[in-house]
Order: C-alpha cells, then sequence, then structure tokens
C-alpha cells in the first residue's frame, strides 16, 4: 500500500469529522427549536413540529442530501459547495430525530413537577429553565450520544451525492485506481469503527451513570 | 372578618363529567379545615381549585381576594398568597433541599442568593431538617421530602396552605413526623385546608370537617362530628376509614 492512499484515508476521516461536529451543532440547535416547538401549547407550532419531524424522518438522507444539492442549481443559484449541502441536509436530517428524542425526553419528566413549579409562581420559562430542562437533559443524553454515532455514519451518504470528500468518498476514490476494494473499503470501515466505538461506550456509560429509569 | 376562602354554589367538570355539582362553604382566617370523603367524590379536586390548578365552570370561588372564577385572576399574586403541598411530594430532583426551598423566594420574589438562603435556611429548620439542607430529594426519606416540600411552600409566606393527601404515601412512622410539622403550623395561626384520610388528625387539630360526598358536601361541622355523625353515610364512612 502506498503512503499517500493512508494519507488520503485519513484526510477522508478528518472530512467525516468536520461534517459530523457540523451536523450535531446545527441539527442540534434546530432539534432543540423543533423540541421546544413540540410541546407548545399553540397547536398551530405543535403541529409545524409535528409535520417537520414527518416529512424529514420520511424522506431518505439521499434524496435530502440530492436535494440540497441540486435545488439550489435548480434554482438558479450558483453551484452549493459540497460541505454545505451535506451540512445542510444533515442537519435537517439529524435536527427531525434529535428534536423527537428530546421531544420525548421533555414529555417524560412528570408533569406534577411543572405544577410544582406553577404552584411557587414561576412563570413558564423558569419552569422551562430551571425545572423541566435539567431533568430532560440528564434523560437526553444517552440517547443525544447514541445518535451521534448515527450521524457519523450517515455522513458517507454525502460520498454518493455531492462529492464531498470524506472518509468513503476517498476510499472509493483509491479504490478506483487500485481496484482492491477489500483493502480500502476494510481500512475505512475500521476508520469508522475508531470513531464510532469511544461513542458507543460513552453512551453505554453515560446510561449506567444517570440510570434513569430507577429515579 | 372576612373569609380567606369563599366558594359559592361552585361547579366543576371534566368534559361531560361534572365533579363538583355546586359547593358552597367558606374559610376564615386562621381555621384549618379537614376535608374527608370517599375516593372520587370531589375532595382533591375542589383543593386543586383553589391554587387554579384546575378552572371552574359555575358559581363563584373567592381565595384570598382573588376571584378565580374570572378570566382575569392575577395567578402570580395567587400563588404568592397560597402554598399547596401534593401526595407525590414533588421536589425537584435535581436540586437540594436548600435549592428546592430556596428557588421561589430568588426567582418570584426576587430575594438576592444570601437572602433566599437564609430564608431557605429558616423554614427548613422549621420543620426540623436544617442538617439536611445539602441533601439531595432522593437521599430523604419521604416523610423528610414531605417536609421539604412544606418549607418550600412556606419560603414564600403564604396566606393559605392547602395539603392534598400528603400521609397517604408514607408509612405510619413518617406519617407522624409530617403531621407533627402540621400540627405546629396550625398552633402557629396558619389557615389551613387539608384533604386527608387521617381521621385522628382531622379529629385533634381541625376546627371543622367537611365530609364531601359525590361532588357536594354532604355534612359539615366541629369535629364532634366524627365522633357523633348527623348522617348515616358519615358515619358509613367513619367505619370503613378506621
Amino acid at each position: 500500500m502506498q503512503p499517500q492512499f493512508l494519507l488520503s484515508l485519513l484526510d477522508g476521516v478528518l472530512g467525516t469529522i468536520v461534517l459530523s461536529v457540523l451536523t450535531f451543532i446545527c441539527g442540534g440547535l434546530a432539534g432543540f427549536v423543533v423540541a421546544l416547538a413540540r410541546i407548545s401549547p399553540l397547536r398551530s407550532v405543535s403541529f409545524a413540529a409535528i409535520a417537520y419531524i414527518q416529512v424529514f424522518q420520511g424522506i431518505p438522507l439521499l434524496v435530502q442530501m440530492g436535494l440540497a444539492y441540486f435545488g439550489p442549481i435548480l434554482l438558479g443559484f450558483e453551484s452549493v459547495p459540497p460541505l454545505a449541502a451535506a451540512a445542510l441536509a444533515m442537519s435537517v436530517f439529524a435536527s427531525a430525530y434529535l428534536g423527537q428524542i428530546w421531544y420525548g425526553c421533555l414529555i417524560s419528566v412528570a408533569k406534577p413537577q411543572w405544577e410544582a413549579a406553577e404552584c411557587l409562581g414561576l412563570t413558564r420559562w423558569q419552569r422551562m429553565t430551571r425545572v423541566v430542562l435539567p431533568q430532560a437533559m440528564r434523560i437526553a443524553t444517552p440517547p443525544t450520544v447514541g445518535f451521534l454515532v448515527i450521524i457519523v455514519k450517515n455522513t458517507s451518504v454525502s460520498s454518493l451525492v455531492v462529492g464531498y470528500q470524506e472518509l468513503t468518498y476517498n476510499a472509493k476514490v483509491i479504490n478506483n485506481a487500485t481496484f482492491e476494494p477489500f483493502l480500502y473499503f476494510g481500512l475505512a470501515g475500521i476508520f469508522y469503527f475508531l470513531i464510532c466505538y469511544p461513542l458507543s461506550v460513552q453512551s453505554r456509560a453515560l446510561e449506567r451513570k444517570f440510570n434513569v429509569g430507577t429515579r | 372578618m372576612s373569609a380567606l376562602v369563599k366558594f359559592v354554589d361552585m361547579h366543576k367538570s371534566f368534559g361531560d363529567l361534572e365533579i363538583l355539582k355546586g359547593v358552597t362553604f367558606s374559610v376564615e382566617r386562621g381555621e384549618v379545615v379537614a376535608i374527608i370523603g370517599q375516593s372520587g367524590s370531589g375532595k382533591s379536586t375542589a383543593l386543586r381549585c383553589m391554587d387554579r390548578l384546575e378552572t371552574i365552570q359555575g358559581g363563584e370561588l373567592w381565595v384570598c381576594g382573588h376571584a378565580l372564577h374570572r378570566d382575569d385572576v392575577d395567578l402570580k399574586a395567587l400563588r404568592r398568597d397560597v402554598g399547596i403541598v401534593f401526595q407525590s411530594y414533588n421536589l425537584f430532583p435535581h436540586l437540594t433541599a436548600e435549592q428546592n426551598v430556596a428557588l421561589a423566594p430568588r426567582l418570584v420574589a426576587s430575594k438576592s442568593h444570601a437572602e433566599a438562603s437564609d430564608i431557605a435556611q429558616a423554614v427548613l429548620s422549621k420543620v426540623g431538617l436544617a442538617e439536611k439542607r445539602a441533601a439531595y430529594p432522593e437521599q430523604l426519606s419521604g416523610g423528610q421530602q414531605q417536609r421539604v416540600a412544606i418549607a418550600r411552600s412556606l419560603a414564600m409566606q403564604p396566606k393559605l396552605m392547602l395539603f392534598d393527601e400528603v400521609t397517604s404515601a408514607l408509612d405510619p412512622k413518617l406519617t407522624g413526623e409530617v403531621l407533627r410539622v402540621m400540627e405546629r403550623l396550625a398552633a402557629d395561626g396558619m389557615t389551613m385546608i387539608l384533604v386527608t384520610h387521617e381521621m385522628q388528625f382531622a379529629r385533634n387539630v381541625a376546627d371543622r370537617v367537611v365530609y364531601m360526598r359525590d361532588g357536594r358536601i354532604h355534612e359539615m361541622g366541629g369535629p364532634e362530628i366524627l365522633i357523633k355523625p348527623q348522617t348515616p353515610e358519615l358515619a358509613d364512612f367513619i367505619t370503613h376509614e378506621q
């Protein structure tokens, strides 16, 4: 194996990590808004959140990525940078799932907690930030870290559509030149595992630490 | 002296189901009133209406001068005047006992950290838990949690305290320590309305006992009605509670 191929794969690892981090930040922020909208007492707002979640969970990521990349071009815009298109599609995808996960965590904080805070005279915002969110975050941490693994693996979809140079894309390019698919896709698999395994371990450790079921 | 709480032909329903079918009674300042009755008689609902956790559908309900039958009721002012303690304590599990108690003084009464902490210390000593201020709810027994919950309400210096079956989840020993705290409160002159199954406690501490049955007040009087009930239904109820 030539060293420049390994360097190219490591370069791909970096691309995968950059896209994953961008997705988690943007998708996380959007997902938080979706979760808050989902519990809104205003029916129109919560309905909009439900629709958003259903639509973007129902469309394959591959198609979303295609829309994010080719959509603007079809609408007459300049071509979109691959990273921007990939990050947009990934963030929308992640926000739909994270929004749903966090919605579940928010409503799993028992209603009497809201009531107790209400009876003390706390405003809705204070109830949310001082009483419900701190408890929901404890519940949310394990599934959120678990979802990070899914984000990392799904970044590989961007290689198929937008040609963003992440791990799978680089492995494919190298294979086209060397015709050694087992070696290079195998190496890519190992790198994915090396990124994801610590996250999975962390997720399980957090589950044990918070052990929310028994509280 | 005007009544602190006044029900006037008050009705409450959930959808088509009428829970309270015209309740009329009033509570004077400093009175301790025990509401008793079977499950489903509407006693807890009546209590929850007094803190506007439920809205009412008919009649009038006055609590500490607030007209709860009107839409423009000032909820913030109502909640400063009324404290409520629940059967399931409902302490905030991510906060220590002191933080639980200091939360409302800080956020609602805008006290400084130091002032709120002083208030928390004072009310926690009042319920005999000064040394537990750094403990989290899960580190406390049920009785201790309930006493912290009482302290949390007292911290806002309410004019009226509501107790919703506060000892129903506790064993007899822990029940005793919570009831002693409530007895002291009553002796201090706090106006208290409690929904309870503790007949002994109602007899010893309550100035008045209200027996609710099927959404109405069936019998009402001094604590002696628990010994000499006037209606066969109350007599029957007392026999079964003991």
